[in-house]
């Protein structure tokens, strides 16, 4: 015995082919990913210039940043850290918040709370990476001139 | 447990009625399930703990930076905290938090995009491990001889 079945009769998607939108929770999927494979190199990179070479966290002060920032490779490296990191960290406290705080309200404040933290530090940040000035006090010192 | 399946013709002159066994799970494990209680559970648990706590480091670690461009003195006020002892022990814990989150967050991306790693993501749990291990026998002699002995210079 054999069946006929009709064919539905409305399609999947509307009359009308629908307007795909971004999908924005995809874009995160992929920006956790590439961010967290580049910070993985940049985190190592910054821990093992600061915290294992050279006297470690013993000689980390203003004259050791400034002696970093006097090239943009290191402007750059830590610009890009800051921007990545902070955005990666963001999204996944975005996640948790989402996973564990039902209440529509706790949930909502969290969130803008989230955003507004890591807006506010990027821009504190990114200030603070480009306008630094290596040579405040002693214009005579070697990369000053 | 039972469960019964009917099939019916069309005309619903012929009705067969049969019933068959629901397969039982197996507890031979103790929590014995595929992801609760094992790796895949506890990568995950402390995936989420060292973020959280990365994050917040994160938040004061820039406002620390900040202090950079207010004045020399200022910054190294700031940065002097960070080398007593206690700081010198929470800085160990926070490297061992990142390079876990590190190691784990790439296990995560080879078992989305590598059937060998999906199928191996126990045994990529371990390497994590392991590597983790390695890498904090390096880091942490270096460091705690530094948070604990004065520069030679």
């Amino acid at each position: 015995m054999s069946a006929t079945i009709d064919a539905p009769r409305t399609p999947a998607s509307g009359s009308a082919p629908r307007k795909r939108r971004t999908n924005w929770e995809k874009w995160g999927w992929i920006y956790m990913r590439v961010s967290g494979v580049l910070l993985v190199i940049l985190i190592f990179g910054h821990l093992f210039v600061n915290l294992v070479e050279g006297d470690g966290i013993k000689a980390v002060d203003w004259a050791f940043v400034a002696g970093k920032w006097a090239s943009p490779f290191w402007r750059i490296w830590d610009g890009l850290m800051l921007w990545l990191a902070l955005i990666h960290g963001g999204n996944g406290m975005r996640t948790l918040v989402n996973d564990y705080a039902h209440n529509v309200t706790v949930n909502k404040l969290l969130k803008w709370g989230i955003l507004l933290a890591v807006a506010i530090l990027i821009v504190l940040g990114t200030y603070t990476v480009t306008a630094f000035d290596p040579c405040p006090t002693d214009p005579t010192l070697s990369f000053c001139k | 447990m039972h469960c019964s399946i009917r099939s019916h013709n069309q005309g619903g002159l012929f009705v067969s009625s049969q019933t068959i066994e629901a397969p039982k799970p197996k507890l031979s494990r103790r929590g014995g399930t595929l992801y609760r209680g094992r790796e895949g559970m506890w990568s995950w648990v402390l995936h989420r703990i060292t973020g959280v706590a990365i994050f917040f480091f994160l938040l004061v670690h820039i406002l620390d930076s900040v202090v950079l461009n207010i004045s020399p003195d200022a910054y190294n006020a700031v940065i002097g905290t960070y080398k007593n002892p206690l700081l010198g022990l929470g800085e160990s814990a926070l490297v061992a938090a990142i390079v876990f989150h590190a190691l784990n967050g790439l296990r995560i991306i080879a078992v989305d995009i590598w059937t060998w790693a999906t199928r191996n993501q126990r045994l990529l749990f371990w390497i994590v491990v392991v590597l983790w291990v390695v890498l904090m026998a390096g880091f942490l002699p270096v460091h705690l001889h530094n948070v604990f002995t004065e520069p030679k210079h």
